[in-house]
């Protein structure tokens, strides 16, 4: 038998209020570590980071797929024409 | 429970880890292929590594009751040295009749780079006129969702490929439905911070089922946990899930797999118990 909601959501609350915690304490470790902020404006994965933070805030049907997604290169199904392989049999 | 791990690289593991695996309940290893942490210098450094995989590692493992597999290939990482690359595809031939030699694998992507699309072309080329099963490496973090996507375009553009005879392995939530609808078998694998945990992999489970799903370690010379599937096999039985579903995906599936080889052979030691 599945467990129900509600036993999953009992099973897993500490797990996720401890993960949530251990997120919200890194960030304070970059925050109190030396150096300015512009050192860390640029970095594309500041902006990667804070999106997966509004997935998690919003109501959504598949969570883990969404946020990998937004850390992942973009595919491009054209990519094989790019790449120009037909010319480079050995 | 008995269990085969479809994917464990043991030569960088110590024979300790073999006794472990089988006081676990594994009965048998499959080891793809990889990069050793380095880059070789030559091809002859392959020919010896693939001396390693199909001559020494079986009679470690045999020591411990464990049968030992492996794949042979060149790796995503080294296949960014086009000419070194195709000098070892060509000793290939000579390692895959051993008699513990599956098939091509762990080939794939790793950057995602042209030189190692045509590399990994050729060795589908090689895997489809030799009639061998293939072991597929997806790239890892954010490469992994472009690099499973165009590996997939590769392998459906040759048309001698079957992908009920194609293994994809490290796949994730954002790329395992890809693998799955296409009718390839696929591998989740449980390692710490840059794959997947086994409680990740029990839900990928409950959300695709158990066809053509096996788990995996992946232990080598990295962090890594080479009786990672113990783990899952406990989160498994932790939810609830009955012991038949999670011999499904630890036993009976990478069986299935491996029994498309035409040298495989094993003898179930859930034969001799019945
Ligand atoms: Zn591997």
């Amino acid at each position: 038998m599945p467990l129900t909601k509600k036993e999953v959501f009992e099973r897993y609350f500490l797990e996720l209020r401890c993960k949530l915690l251990d997120a919200a304490a890194i960030l304070d470790r970059i925050r109190r570590a030396p150096g300015d902020d512009e050192q860390l404006r640029n970095d594309p994965r500041i902006g990667q980071l804070r999106r997966a933070l509004e997935v998690l805030a919003s109501e959504r049907t598949n969570y883990a797929e969404e946020i990998q997604l937004i850390f992942s290169r973009p595919y491009d199904p054209d990519w094989q024409q790019k790449f120009d392989l037909s010319a480079t049999n050995p | 429970m008995y269990y085969i791990d479809p994917h464990n690289h043991m030569v960088s593991r110590v024979t300790d880890d073999y006794e472990r695996l089988a006081r676990a309940g594994c009965v048998a290893v499959s080891e793809p292929a990889f990069w050793a942490g380095f880059d070789r210098g030559s091809a002859e450094s392959f020919r010896d590594y693939f001396r390693h995989l199909t001559e020494f590692e079986p009679k470690r493992a045999a020591q411990y009751g464990i049968k030992h597999y492996c794949w042979v290939c060149i790796n995503a990482k080294e296949a960014e040295n086009v000419s070194l690359a195709r000098e070892v595809i060509a000793i290939l031939p000579e390692f895959l009749d051993r008699p513990n030699c599956l098939g091509v694998g762990e080939i794939g992507l790793n950057k995602n780079t042209r030189n190692e699309a045509i590399i990994f072309l050729e060795q589908v080329d090689l895997a489809a006129r030799h009639n061998e099963l293939i072991l597929v490496h997806t790239p890892h973090l954010e490469d992994k969702y472009q690099g499973t996507r165009m590996i997939l375009d590769m392998l459906r553009g040759d048309s001698r490929i079957r992908p009920e005879k194609v293994l994809i392995d490290h796949v994730e939530e954002h790329t395992i439905r890809y693998a799955l609808e296409e009718g390839y078998w696929v591998g989740m694998t449980l390692y710490p911070v840059t794959k997947c945990t086994p409680q990740r992999a029990a839900d990928m489970v409950e959300m695709y089922g158990t066809e053509r799903i096996m788990v995996n370690s992946a232990g080598d010379w990295g962090p890594s946990n080479p009786l990672a599937v113990t783990d899952f096999i406990h989160e498994m039985r932790m939810r609830g899930h009955s012991e038949e579903t999670i011999r499904k995906i630890v036993y009976e599936n990478p069986l299935a797999f491996f029994s498309q080889c035409p040298r495989w052979q094993f003898e179930s030691p859930l034969a001799a118990t019945a």
